[in-house]
């Protein structure tokens, strides 16, 4: 039993996407935006009914007063009876949910899944919004203090400089390559680029973290059809995408309880898991969707995931290794930063994301001969870290 | 209203009340029964000193809310001398004065409260250490 | 000494006195000059240089918090010991819920003690003190805290915004051989004089004016430093130290003459000039100040003033042991010099005197 714990039956494939643009959709609800993102997912499909569907999302309980999900979107999407459920890790909510469906078809008992992620950040003003996100830190010895997320990785941005003595401005090239690609992706929020005296003039949100710094936090809903390997359609449009490996793992949820508050420990884990399970290493990454809520998150994701020595992942950005065609591209469609933080659904946004890079039809922000993808969502300050291999599928 | 959260919490909230490890010694804030050192259980009073120094800090103008009456406020991560790291905001202090590794003492001060009817909440915070002549 | 005037005088079946005790002033300054740019288009002489304001994040409790850790540091003894928390003041922070569960709570003082809140305008501390001499004196407990501590108002253009201020003292009474400084004798001078007050659902009070001086402030002040005197049989000039509630600066300058006392006696305590009235906290935060400078076997007179009105005298003797105890806290000299100016506008959002 032990020897085949981690070899699925059959594989896992992605065989439909949909994402609606993210933005500020003042006159769309919340489940007409999951609606959106499900039909079209499902039309790749040529119109395939799931067993299942996966909702990921943090903030509707408090935003938009309103909890299960699983059942109103099933419900409000024509598919009553079917078994559909919320799946909530704070912002790795996305990640989470596409884990708990390759779960459900790698067991043998869901043959094909939707995952859906949507978020409405509009409801409520800023105030209100920063203090249903501080949720996901430690309400006792956290967020009582008045914290938001900004403060905390503000913090950690604070001391990664001075622990490592990072230059002025070193992080400039993290908003600098998200805006680059975004600015060619049509369903971003943000699609100019922008220069480094734009960064280095930008306002300051909570010390040293300044707009750049910070991803938007916009709606959206985006989705993916998953399908067990026994139950592909014939003749699908467009190549199905493998999920090579599938690995999450938790950390300490406060920060000040971390042995080493500058490393994400759970990225590591789940990063490591993930390698180990699709047989690979960093070297055999054509991109790397990583959760770039804050710039400090993106340096310290890529040190997590091996691509970086710790204290030494800014400088992936300064040397432009981080570009589109550079050694390990990131943020391919614009990340949280251009395209755009969707809370609970940035997870399911890097997949769909991911796998139109693998399928080839990224277009002006293709990364060439892109094969292998690794996307990776955070929840909290990286409490939550759910990780995937992706691959592309030539023929089977 | 909230209430009872943060009365079960008053001694480790006015007093910064933890354990100590009966196995391995380890001071532990917030107290969490389990030793994160050794793993076993641990659950006796410590009463923490209060001196430590600032491992990090940044001032916020964007408060969630419920918190928009006290911006800009200055929000920290306290090493403190016995070991373990707590958030706490800093007071009695200007905007541009912290340092990281400013020594800093705790004071219990009131967190906020809900809004003019619900109880009034205190708490642990750290000022620069009072000068003394 | 009459009869009936040794049962006037209070002196506990034991001696008793202060075995601990500290101070607490906020670090915020608002000049009167402010005050007088504000309401009087910069025309006007001023009662005082500047007084203490409490920030945004403190109040009654967590300055008492304070205070009281100071005096435990002093006293060096097990808060557990402690039979009674009384906090005197007009500005608690809840109109029902007491100051003095918080502030046993925080010190560790709970679950095996007394607590409550007292109210006498100004003297609302030394009430509790006296009430303090009676219960560890009669044998009843050890130790008993008793606290008088502000963040006084004062309707915004009224004269009082000038020196309402925020701050106090806390004392711990126990056994005098445990005692810096022992009580001789107390007495309290009580009428119902009604200078200055504050109705139930108001927020600022009102006075006198002039009514506050004469029949309320001096009469009652006079009266029981006079009458403690007398009973004790104790002249101005044995005394070491006077410390008398400061409303202002010229109140306790006068009332000092007019009871025979030297300006000398008076400057160590009369800190009203650089911190403002602190009402309940007011003569014992003077008293703190004296205690951090006192020898051995100087003599203290404490005279309160309370409006509504009374007053309660207290003299007491200085032991060797007060010198151990200067090192042991904060001196009151150090949170005074600890000064941050703010302007009328940071001082009125401060004190909540924005209207929202």
């Amino acid at each position: 039993m032990m020897a085949n714990k981690n070899k699925p039956k059959n594989d896992v494939f992605i065989i439909g996407v949909g994402m609606t643009p993210v933005g500020e959709h003042w006159d769309r609800s919340l489940r007409e935006l999951a609606l959106e993102a499900m039909t079209t997912a499902r039309e790749e499909t040529g119109a395939m009914r799931p067993e299942a569907v996966y909702v990921a999302n943090m903030l509707a309980p408090a935003l938009s007063r309103q909890s299960h999900l699983g059942a109103l979107l099933a419900d409000f999407s024509g598919m009553r009876g079917i078994e559909a459920v919320t799946i909530e890790a704070a912002g790795a909510s996305g990640g989470m949910a596409l884990r708990q469906a390759y779960l459900a078809l790698a067991s043998g008992m869901v043959n094909t899944a939707l995952v859906v992620g949507v978020e409405k950040i509009t409801e409520r003003v800023t105030a209100e919004v920063e203090a249903a996100l501080i949720t996901s830190s430690d309400a006792d010895y956290e967020s009582i203090h008045g914290l938001t997320q900004t403060a905390l990785a503000a913090m950690l941005m604070r001391r990664y400089e001075f622990e490592f003595n990072v230059p002025e401005y070193a992080f400039a090239g993290f908003s600098i390559t998200a805006h680059a690609n975004g600015a060619k992706n049509p369903k971003a929020m943000f699609r100019r680029p922008i220069k480094l005296e734009t960064y280095q003039r930008a306002a300051i949100l909570s010390d040293p973290i300044n707009m750049f710094d910070a991803a938007p936090m916009a709606d959206g809903a985006a989705a993916i059809f998953l399908a067990r390997g026994d139950v592909l359609p014939s003749n699908p449009p467009f190549p199905p995408v493998r999920i090579d490996a599938s690995a999450t793992a938790v950390s300490a949820v406060a920060v000040h309880d971390r042995p080493n508050p500058l490393s994400f420990a759970a990225a590591e884990k789940a990063a490591r898991i993930a390698f180990d399970r699709a047989k690979i290493n960093q070297d055999q990454i054509d991109f790397f969707e990583l959760h770039d809520r804050y710039s400090i998150f993106a340096a310290l994701s890529l040190e997590a995931a091996g691509f970086a020595a710790p204290g030494e992942g800014w400088k992936l950005a300064e040397s432009g290794a981080i570009a589109l065609n550079g050694q390990i591209p990131i943020c391919t469609f614009g990340g949280s930063k251009a395209r755009g933080d969707t809370g609970g659904a940035t997870g399911v946004y890097q997949a769909v994301e991911a796998a139109l890079q693998l399928q080839g039809r990224a277009s002006e922000i293709q990364v060439a001969d892109a094969r292998i993808g690794l996307i990776q969502s955070l929840g909290g300050i990286g409490s939550t870290a759910t990780t995937h291999i992706l691959s592309t599928v030539e023929t089977l | 209203m909230e209430i009872t959260s943060h009365w079960r919490i008053k001694k480790q909230r006015y007093a910064l009340v933890g354990e100590v490890c009966p196995h391995c010694a380890a001071k532990i804030f917030p107290p969490r029964d389990i030793c994160p050192e050794c793993g076993d259980e641990a659950k006796d009073h410590y009463q923490f000193s209060g001196r430590g120094e600032v491992y990090s800090y940044t001032t916020l103008y964007n408060a969630p809310a419920g918190y928009e009456e006290q911006a800009p406020y200055t929000v920290a991560m306290v090493q403190l001398e016995e070991g373990p790291l707590v958030t706490a905001q800093l007071t009695d202090i200007d905007v541009n004065e912290p340092e990281v590794g400013m020594p800093v003492e705790m004071v219990t001060r009131k967190l906020g409260s809900e809004g003019d009817r619900g109880i009034l909440i205190y708490g642990y915070k750290f000022r620069p250490v009072l000068e003394t002549a | 000494m009459t009869e009936e005037r040794d049962q006037r005088i209070m002196q506990p079946k034991s001696p008793v006195g202060f075995v601990g005790y500290g101070a607490y002033i906020p670090r915020y300054r608002l000049p009167a000059t402010e005050v007088a740019r504000i309401w009087k288009g910069g025309a006007s002489g001023t009662p005082i240089d500047e007084k203490a304001v409490a920030g945004l994040d403190e109040d009654v409790i967590t300055m008492s918090i304070e205070a009281s850790r100071n005096a435990l540091a002093r006293a060096q003894i097990n808060p557990a010991d402690i039979r009674a928390v009384w906090v005197g003041s007009e500005s608690h922070p809840y109109s029902v819920k007491p100051t003095s569960t918080v502030v046993a709570e925080a010190i560790g003082a709970t679950p095996h003690t007394l607590a409550a809140d007292w109210e006498f305008a100004c003297k609302a501390g030394t009430e509790a003190v006296q009430a303090a001499i009676g219960f560890t004196g009669s044998g009843m407990a050890r130790y008993a805290l008793a606290i008088g501590m502000d963040t006084a108002q004062g309707r915004p253009g009224d004269p009082l915004e000038y020196t309402a201020g925020a701050g106090g003292a806390a004392y711990i009474l126990g056994p005098a051989d445990e005692s810096l400084a022992v009580v001789d004798g107390s007495y309290s001078y009580t009428t119902d004089t009604p200078d200055f007050w504050r109705r139930a659902d108001e927020k600022y009070p009102s006075h006198g004016e002039r009514f506050t001086g004469e029949p309320a402030y001096f009469h009652h002040i006079t009266s029981s430093a006079q009458e403690l005197m007398e009973a004790l049989g104790t002249k101005p000039a044995d005394y070491s130290f006077v410390v008398f509630h400061q409303p202002n600066t010229k109140f306790p300058q006068r009332v000092a003459k007019t009871l025979g006392f030297t300006s000398e006696q008076l400057e160590t305590g009369l800190l009203v000039p650089r911190i403002g009235n602190v009402y309940a906290g007011s003569a014992l935060v003077g008293l703190t100040a004296v205690l951090d400078v006192a020898k051995p076997g100087d003599r203290i007179l404490l005279v309160s003033y309370g409006s509504g009105a009374g007053s309660d005298a207290m003299s007491m003797h200085v032991t060797e042991r007060i010198l151990e105890s200067h090192e042991l806290a904060p001196r009151t000299e150090d949170y005074i010099n600890r000064r941050t100016e703010i302007d009328y506008a940071t001082y009125a959002r401060f004190r909540g005197k924005l209207s929202q």
